[in-house]
């Protein structure tokens, strides 16, 4: 007998008392959705921006290395997306549309198919995500409500920069992953 | 409570008993002050949670059967302890033939705070004790009883002890950094656990004596007599006395 | 060595145990304070209770939905009855790769199946990318927490490791100069890596994809750098609906950590064209647990290593006291259904204070559950000396005159006899704590005199 079979006739053979799956109500928040996601976002460690900050904030860092997948910003590119995901390493930004955000928690989602790379938010130093307040759900209840019938090959709920706190409990940010996260509003 | 009231049986713990006679007398008259007819069995022995908690549950249907037959011909079981009210009404081991008993007495048993505050209703109590109180909230009290809230949980706060005693005239309440950690005492853990309790018991007096308790209170001699048993070996000016014994003195 | 053993070890250190306690309680303050922020958190801890009842009722038909969608969108599903098969399966996708070196990411299954010995024994060097983790693995050790696996240590610790290991500075203490140092060792580490492991938060039977949530991102710097990615998941990580994940993400980082979110949640549900997903559903002792009706909903956890923060043993005794790959309470009541002699200390390293239960996220009764074991326990101690003991007791306490004349006698003895002689729990009991002064006479001789 195959560990799979194996596996399933145990279960089988034993008497489980039938437990009913619960419904789960539409929870909700409260308070003004970009006011909570940009209070979720700082507590994360990451910044929210403006159009205009985050432009000055581009121009001013003189960065050489810039992959840029967002249509509104396609001109701040100087590399185009690479075939082989290696090529990430010195990486220093990605621009990136994100689907929608949530604003208990400032999670936002990210999707196979606007990612070009499905290492490119993690291997660039920095990550920017441009986000329209509109997109922007409640609580985790909404949003998998909103991706329900989504079908991508890889996704993400994306909350912040990498972090650890492994060395004595002190937040470091830029662990493995991005050193920073910018959300930008347009 | 007083012509017609119904009939109290008073559940002295064992090491009450034994060891603290004073908290068993200051239950019995602040019960009977507050206008209980107040029977104390004379066969009772002991609950036997120290065996069921060691393991050997199975080994004390002879203690529960005496116990429940004990109080079986009274319509309220009261205790000045916690802990030993939540193995009676949680870790009885099923007795054959004392079914009914048996679950009539889960019900009817009473910690003596809930007892005043759920059966009595009494809301507050007059009386004056002038000094700093700090109060240890034991753990079977607490999250089994739910006589007090628990910092882990999404809930209103409440604390009935806390309410009882706050009304007195002169009362200091201490506000703890750890509201409702463990003292370690934990039965026989506190000698097969020997470092980790008697440690444990240390950090609880540690944040006391921070507050500036003067006297130390709660619903459970066991967690008491642990502390106690600590802060007088290691010289401490501490004083301690049951809830029993705070509202006995005050109402008099 | 027992638990009582290791725990007294432990506090030896007075410092560092007490440094250990306060930690571990601020990240405890953290998820009080972060859980009392959602007016709905008992809701949601009895929602993910009741998904995971029903989910341990139905486990074998979640796992073939499970295993049937996961196929369907091209990921290889594997079956591992125990640890043995779950690390030959991965050695064999190794060795098909052709793959000397590994990255992994934070796995407590793949600690539990002792993964790391077994490759290494055959030749390949396995990097846990972790920060924590790496750490430990640097110093030989396992993790002695399951969200915190280096909080045993102090930064002047790490940082003498990293100046071995990765040629820092010596003497930098700075978390941030050290994290960095990891980083870069990592990165390249991550970009040369043919194969990545990781672990499996949840897997949804609706639709055949996989969750792994980190902080640091190395799970995703792994899996997306490599070729395959072999997925290690016990067979209870199964959830039912995708929307689950709503009632679960809210909770898990949460109740870990005390943050809303862990930084990155990636949803896996097919491979990148070109590349190949592997998934190893394991049991090892999982199906036995699911036998044992007292015991079967310790399934439910989610590793979010909540109890642990919060159990005041734990605080003072750290991880390694428990000597098992789950440390803390759900550690307490998962291990002796693996080995119960091995663990049968474990089930007494606890107050049965119970703040274990209320924390927990999925409403696991660890405390009680702690009380079962222990009656499980003495069953197979057969008549040892406690059992003697306890038994005595029970004739006493069964008979109102021999308690009296036992308790006269108890009183007496502490009055007259000196501390050494008097009787074995009584003397451990002085060690450290002095008794009640004996009162003349018992309640029960008060009362006879004063109102009967």
């Amino acid at each position: 007998m195959s560990s799979r079979e194996k596996i399933l006739n145990t279960i089988r053979s034993l008497t489980l008392e039938p437990k009913a799956l619960p419904d789960i109500p539409n929870l909700r928040g409260s308070g003004d959705l970009v006011e909570r996601f940009t209070q979720s976002i700082y507590g994360n460690k990451g910044e929210v921006l403006s159009k205009s900050e985050f432009e000055k904030w581009f121009l001013s860092s003189g960065f050489s290395k810039v992959i840029s997948l967002s249509s509104q910003f396609s001109k701040l590119a100087t590399l185009p997306l690479p075939e082989d995901p290696h090529a990430l390493d010195t990486l220093e930004v990605a621009i990136l549309d994100g689907q929608f955000g949530v604003a208990e928690n400032g999670a936002i989602w990210l999707e196979d198919s606007h990612l070009g790379l499905r290492a490119l938010p993690f291997a660039t130093e920095h990550l920017v995500i441009i986000l329209d307040p509109d997109s922007l759900e409640d609580t985790m209840h909404q949003g998998y409500e909103k991706i329900a019938g989504a079908h991508s090959g890889f996704g993400l709920f994306l909350a912040g920069p990498s972090k650890t706190a492994d060395i004595e409990q002190s937040l470091v940010i830029g662990a493995q992953g991005a050193k920073s996260l910018r959300v930008v509003w347009v | 409570m007083k012509s017609n009231s119904p009939s109290v049986a008073l559940f002295i713990p064992c090491y009450v008993d034994q060891f603290y006679p004073m908290v068993g007398i200051a239950t019995l008259e602040l019960l009977e002050k507050l206008g209980c007819t107040v029977t104390y069995p004379s066969g009772q022995t002991c609950c036997g949670q120290p065996l069921a908690n060691a393991g050997y549950a199975r080994d004390t249907v002879g203690t529960a059967t005496h116990f429940i037959e004990t109080f079986t011909d009274f319509d309220y079981v009261v205790c000045p302890s916690g802990s030993c009210t939540l193995h009676v009404k949680e870790h009885f081991p099923p007795i054959d033939g004392l079914k009914k008993e048996q679950e009539a007495l889960e019900h009817k048993i009473y910690e003596l705070i809930e007892f005043i505050t759920d059966v009595l209703k009494i809301e507050k109590l007059e009386g004056k004790f002038p000094h700093r109180v700090g109060f240890h909230s034991s753990c079977h009290g607490q999250r089994g009883l739910h006589l007090s809230s628990g910092s882990e949980l999404n809930q209103p706060p409440y604390n009935k002890a806390r309410k009882l005693l706050e009304n007195l005239e002169g009362l200091d309440w201490v506000e703890l950094s750890r509201t409702d950690e463990c003292c370690g005492f934990g039965g026989t853990f506190a000698v097969t656990e020997e470092a980790l309790s008697i440690q444990m018991g240390k950090d609880r007096l540690a944040d006391h004596l921070h507050h500036k308790t003067e006297i130390l209170t709660g619903g459970d001699m066991s967690c008491i007599m642990h502390l106690q048993g600590i802060a007088t070996r290691s010289k401490q000016e501490l004083k301690f006395l049951h809830l029993a014994e705070i509202l006995n003195q005050a109402l008099s | 060595m027992t638990h009582p053993e290791n725990a007294a070890e432990f506090l030896k250190d007075s410092q560092k145990a007490k440094w250990h306690d306060e930690t571990l309680w601020f990240v405890r303050d953290k998820r009080d304070k972060v859980s009392k922020s959602i007016p709905e958190w008992e809701q949601l801890r009895e929602l993910a209770s009741g998904i995971k009842n029903n989910v341990l009722a139905n486990l074998a038909d979640y796992l073939e939905e499970f295993e049937r969608n996961a196929t369907k969108n091209g990921i290889i599903v594997h079956w591992a009855a125990d640890s043995e098969e779950h690390n030959r399966l991965v050695l064999e996708i190794l060795q098909q790769q052709d793959c000397r070196a590994v990255v992994k990411s934070k796995s407590i299954l793949t600690e539990e199946c002792h993964l790391n010995p077994y490759l290494e024994k055959h030749g390949i060097e396995v990097v846990d990318t972790d920060l924590g983790e790496r750490i430990v693995q640097f110093l030989n050790q396992p993790p002695s927490h399951i969200v915190l696996p280096a909080i045993h240590l102090k930064k002047g610790e790490i940082s003498e490791l990293f100046h071995e290991k990765l040629k820092t500075e010596k003497g930098n203490e700075d978390p941030t100069y050290l994290t960095q140092a990891a980083r870069v060792h990592l990165r390249e580490k991550f970009f040369a890596a043919k194969v990545a492991i990781t672990g499996v938060n949840f897997g949804i039977a609706e639709t055949g994809e996989f969750v792994v949530c980190t902080n640091e991102g190395n799970a995703d710097m792994g899996v997306h750098l490599a070729q395959v990615h072999i997925a290690c998941m016990g067979i209870e990580k199964i959830l039912p609906r995708r929307k689950d994940l709503g009632v679960f993400l809210r909770l898990l980082a949460r109740s870990a950590t005390g943050q809303p979110i862990t930084n990155y949640n990636s949803h896996f549900r097919s491979p990148t064209p070109g590349k190949e997903i592997h998934i190893i559903l394991v049991d090892n002792g999982r199906t036995a647990q699911l036998a044992r009706e007292k015991f079967r909903n310790s399934l439910k956890c989610i590793r979010c290593g909540a109890c642990m923060n919060t159990c005041p043993i734990y605080r003072r005794s750290g991880g390694f006291s428990y000597n098992s790959t789950v440390p803390g309470p759900i550690g307490s009541i998962l291990s002796p259904g693996l080995d119960l002699k091995k663990h049968s200390s474990l089930p007494f390293a606890s107050t049965l204070c119970g703040s274990c239960t209320d924390v927990c996220p999925v409403k696991i009764n660890i405390h009680e559950q702690l009380y079962e074991w222990r009656q499980e326990v003495t069953k197979t101690q057969g008549e040892f000396a406690k059992g003697l003991a306890m038994k005595l007791a029970n004739g006493i306490f069964k008979s109102p005159l021999a308690y009296k004349i036992t308790g006269s006698l108890m009183r007496n003895a502490v009055k007259s006899l000196p501390n050494s002689l008097i009787y074995h729990p009584l003397n451990i009991w002085g060690k450290n704590r002095n008794l009640p002064d004996p009162p003349m006479e018992s309640f029960q001789q008060w009362y006879r005199k004063n109102r009967a």
